[in-house]
């Protein structure tokens, strides 16, 4: 029996422990994420809220009466002045469940058309990131992998893509298949879809997350566990799967909450020109195109849904942030027990 | 003696040589000085021959004249026809199909080119050498004119137009009697441009004209100067009266709210485009002496393709006249003082026109409320209960709001419906064309001259309905050989006997609503906001303010 103690193994965490331990200590991305999340679940209770509140947030009710205070006040109020021109909607009673930011100019809640319209906003922009991730992946990885004209081909084609002014393209993609939604072979997307704003905006971000993929396979097709998996006549498939995809995992995380933010502002640019989201189902954007024609009258309108965007956008980014920093081996953030 | 002094004095004033005392004071006191425009954006071309737009053809009434023009005077005046380059109305005959007119001599082009008959009739030759607009229509009974459509290029009317330089005649030529051509020959599509006028669209380059005034400049990005007319000698008030200012300058680019604000500043004079919605309650009521409200000959509706599901069914078209509520949409249009109800074609105080409604609670002369129960038992009964039906509106604040609540109503009575508000750059021609399958959409219809026919025959008529174009006017794609034949009568009539003709109009305009081809939505009014100091606004039936006849000092 040997005299020499023998240290025990000093247990150490695995990467993506570390990695959550850095982000927990990041107070910023926190608190975003906490931010976000409280909007997520608000928008999640638009059904339940325009329930509760008794109000349909998609039809017209320019005739409705509400009662503030067992008072009758109309949603739409006829100017009573002078020559009697034009309606004003109603402004914000500051009631929760009783047109709590006031009324559109079709006399609607504007509080449970934001609720809808953030999960509209939210819903898109998760789909279409999860759209261009898939597609942006996949091009990434076959590039960068197979290489030759492969590479050439589709790298050309992102080419083509990227060089195409960002909302020019979604704006031309949008007019063609708003009439008429898009048919491929059985697939068939109606005009009125949420699914088409989310392949639109899904597709013209491909390039934006295909080509650093492309760069992180290409460095990592010459490393040496690949060429060791290539020389033992490892199929091609599996080392993308098994091999690379795993080292890339972390770039595509990071990638998740910035591509949200910038799809939501797309999706919102989209709906607000009236080729996103189409009446009468809300977002954000088609709630500041509503609330463009009241400014003077009624800005909370357009300003609420501007600030909720300006909101979700913003956490998002600084989550993001830290999250890569989180991510990243080299960050200079450093857990205390490590 | 008595006599020859009234016949003098007759003459004196159908040749406009003479000023009312009333006028001439004006003019010298209130004479110069410098009316500002504004309008989101200029009108397209500045071609007289093609420009097809309300803002363009009230600018060009104080620059161009046509041989006869509608009479520069405020409300229902304004519809009647006046001899302006013409000595006086035709002489017409060869049983209506030959007019006839003498040419006013001394008239002189901006440009200082002296008038004559080979303006004239170069200038008619040129509506169809440039392919004008209404080339097709309004100017397709002229003898020759089916030659010059089918070669524009080369186009002569020969044997309909022919001008004598001697006697200093232009003589008119249509195949068959139209009582409505002098209408036709008073359009800014049919006024005198000299002779060597390229035959092309002229598009920002000026064309001199014979008016009080001229466009001394032209940026469509910026604006539009018109200024006085040199050679300009008044020579008939009615036709073309002097005008007030020095300069109109016609600023473009400033947005509605903008442009509110500019006025209130006393920046600007007025503005062309739609006051927004948001401002109305406060002008209203702070600035009610600088608004000026007048009605318009106009028709908010909503086409029903009448080929396609579900509205190729006479019930279901009926279903969503019984269910949609006029008093809404007057409200979501600004209130009872700028629209009214409607439920018929032609629009009030218009010729041919009697109250009628059919589609509403108590159904007789006027709208009174919608009858939703009625609306789904007819949805029932035309067995279309459940289908698809897309809104086309265009992409404007008012027009999307109506889509809105269209879409609101079509559900309420059984349909799953969705609006689709599209750019309205692209939206008038878009569900004019029946490739896109358009099963109903939102627009608007203004005259073009005060004729029941121009609703009617027009809008609803086979002739207007053409397959896979973009200008197929008949929207709806309604088609009626019987009251097609009743439009044709109308119109021989009119020839003859124009009260006797409107009576049957009156009789059409009943039985089109009836088959509910296109839901008629509202009357608009016209409110134009001027500056405080803007004085004397007159506003004409047929081309709204007569800018130079205010003034502003």
């Amino acid at each position: 029996m040997s005299n020499v103690a023998v240290a025990a193994p000093r247990k150490t965490r695995g990467p993506w422990a570390v990695a959550l331990a850095k982000l927990a200590m990041d107070r910023a991305a926190m608190a975003s994420l906490a931010v976000f999340l409280l909007i997520v679940l608000a928008c999640l209770s638009a059904p339940l809220y325009a329930k509760w509140a008794g109000v349909d947030p998609f039809a017209s009710t320019l005739d409705a009466v509400i009662q503030i205070d067992g008072v009758d006040v109309p949603v739409m109020e006829q100017s009573t002045e002078g020559l009697g021109l034009g309606y004003t909607p109603l402004g914000p009673t500051w009631r929760l469940g009783n047109y709590f930011l006031g009324a559109d100019s079709q006399g609607r809640d504007v509080m449970a058309r934001m609720l809808y319209g953030g999960l509209s906003s939210l819903l898109i922009s998760a789909a279409a990131t999860i759209f261009t991730l898939i597609l942006g992946t996949a091009a990434g990885l076959v590039a960068g992998y197979f290489g030759g004209v492969t590479d050439t081909v589709l790298s050309r084609f992102l080419d083509i893509l990227w060089a195409f002014p960002i909302y020019l393209l979604a704006i031309s993609l949008s007019i063609v298949t708003i009439a008429h939604g898009i048919t491929i072979g059985p697939i068939q997307i109606e005009s009125g879809s949420l699914w088409l704003p989310v392949i639109i905006i899904g597709i013209v971000y491909v390039p934006y997350v295909a080509r650093p993929i492309r760069g992180q396979v290409l460095s990592l097709r010459h490393s040496e566990f690949v060429l060791a998996a290539v020389n033992l006549g490892v199929p091609g498939w599996r080392i993308l799967w098994r091999d690379i995809l795993p080292n890339i995992t972390t770039t595509l995380i990071v990638f998740v909450p910035l591509m949200m933010a910038l799809n939501m502002l797309t999706e919102s640019a989209l709906s607000f020109l009236s080729i996103g989201v189409q009446p009468p189902a809300a977002s954000w954007g088609t709630i500041i195109q509503d609330g463009q024609a009241l400014l003077y009258t009624r800005p909370l309108v357009a300003l609420v849904p501007g600030l909720a965007i300006a909101v979700s956008v913003m956490a998002l980014n600084v989550f993001g942030d830290g999250l890569r920093d989180a991510l990243d081996p080299r960050s200079k953030v450093r857990l205390g027990r490590d | 003696m008595k006599e020859l002094l009234l016949a003098a004095t007759a003459a004196a004033l159908l040749a406009g040589t003479w000023l009312a005392p009333a006028q001439a004071e004006y003019l010298k006191e209130h004479r110069g000085g410098t009316i500002r425009l504004l309008a989101r954006s200029a009108a397209g071309t500045l071609d007289p021959h093609i420009n097809y737009t309300d803002q363009g053809w009230q600018m060009y009434q104080p620059i161009y004249d046509g041989l006869v023009a509608f009479r520069k005077a405020e409300g229902m005046d304004g519809f009647t026809v006046v001899p302006d380059l013409a000595e006086t109305l035709p002489q017409v005959s060869n049983d209506g199909k030959t007019f006839t007119f003498k040419l006013r001599k001394g008239i002189k082009f901006s440009s200082g080119q002296e008038l004559g008959v080979k303006d004239v009739v170069a200038s008619f030759q040129r509506i169809f050498k440039v392919s004008g607009p209404t080339s097709g229509t309004f100017y397709a009974g002229i003898v020759g004119a089916d030659k010059c459509l089918a070669d524009t290029k080369n186009c002569t009317l020969e044997g309909g137009v022919v001008g004598d330089e001697a006697a200093g005649t232009i003589t008119i030529n249509i195949a068959k009697p139209d009582a409505e051509l002098l209408y036709k020959l008073a359009l800014p599509h049919a006024v005198v441009l000299p002779a060597d006028t390229p035959a092309e669209d002229m598009g920002s380059k000026p064309i001199p004209s014979t008016g009080a005034y001229m466009i001394s400049a032209f940026d469509p990005n910026k604006g539009m100067t018109v200024s006085r007319n040199p050679n300009f000698k008044q020579w008939s008030e009615d036709a073309q009266p002097d005008g007030y200012p020095d300069v109109v300058q016609y600023d473009f680019g400033l947005s509605e709210e903008a442009a509110v604000t500019a006025i209130q500043n006393g920046e600007a004079d007025w503005m062309f485009d739609a006051l927004p919605s948001d401002r109305l309650g406060e002008l209203g009521s702070k600035s009610m002496d600088q608004l000026h409200i007048s009605p318009l000959s106009a028709w908010w509706y909503a086409p029903l393709n009448n080929r396609l599901a579900p509205f190729d069914n006479e019930k279901a078209r009926q279903a969503v006249a019984y269910a949609i509520d006029r008093n809404t949409l007057v409200k979501l249009f600004g209130g009872k003082v700028l629209a009214s109800p409607v439920c018929q074609v032609l629009p009030p105080d218009f010729p041919g026109h009697e109250d009628y409604c059919p589609f509403t609670k108590n159904p007789g002369a006027k709208w009174s409320a919608p009858d939703l129960d009625k609306a789904k038992q007819l949805v029932e009964d035309s067995g279309t209960k459940g289908q698809k039906v897309t809104i086309i509106t265009e992409d404007t604040a008012i027009s999307r709001s109506i889509g809105v609540y269209l879409q609101s109503v079509l559900t309420s009575i059984g349909y799953v419906a969705d609006v689709k508000p599209i750019s309205p750059n692209i939206q008038f021609t878009y569900i004019q064309n029946t490739n896109n399958k358009v099963q109903m959409s939102v627009t608007q219809w203004y005259k073009d001259y005060p004729a029941a026919s121009d609703f009617l025959n027009i809008l609803f008529s086979c002739a207007s309905f053409r397959e896979g174009s973009d200008a197929s006017i008949n929207i709806a794609g309604f088609c009626d050989k019987e009251i097609d034949a009743k439009m044709q009568k109308a119109l021989d009539l009119g020839v003859t006997d124009q009260a006797a003709a409107d009576k049957l109009w009156a009789e059409i305009d009943r039985q089109v609503t009836d088959k509910a081809p296109a839901v008629g939505l509202f009357t608009p009014k016209r409110l134009d906001f001027v500056s405080k100091r803007l004085g004397n606004f007159k506003f004409n039936r047929q081309f709204n303010w007569m800018i130079t006849q205010s003034w502003v000092q």
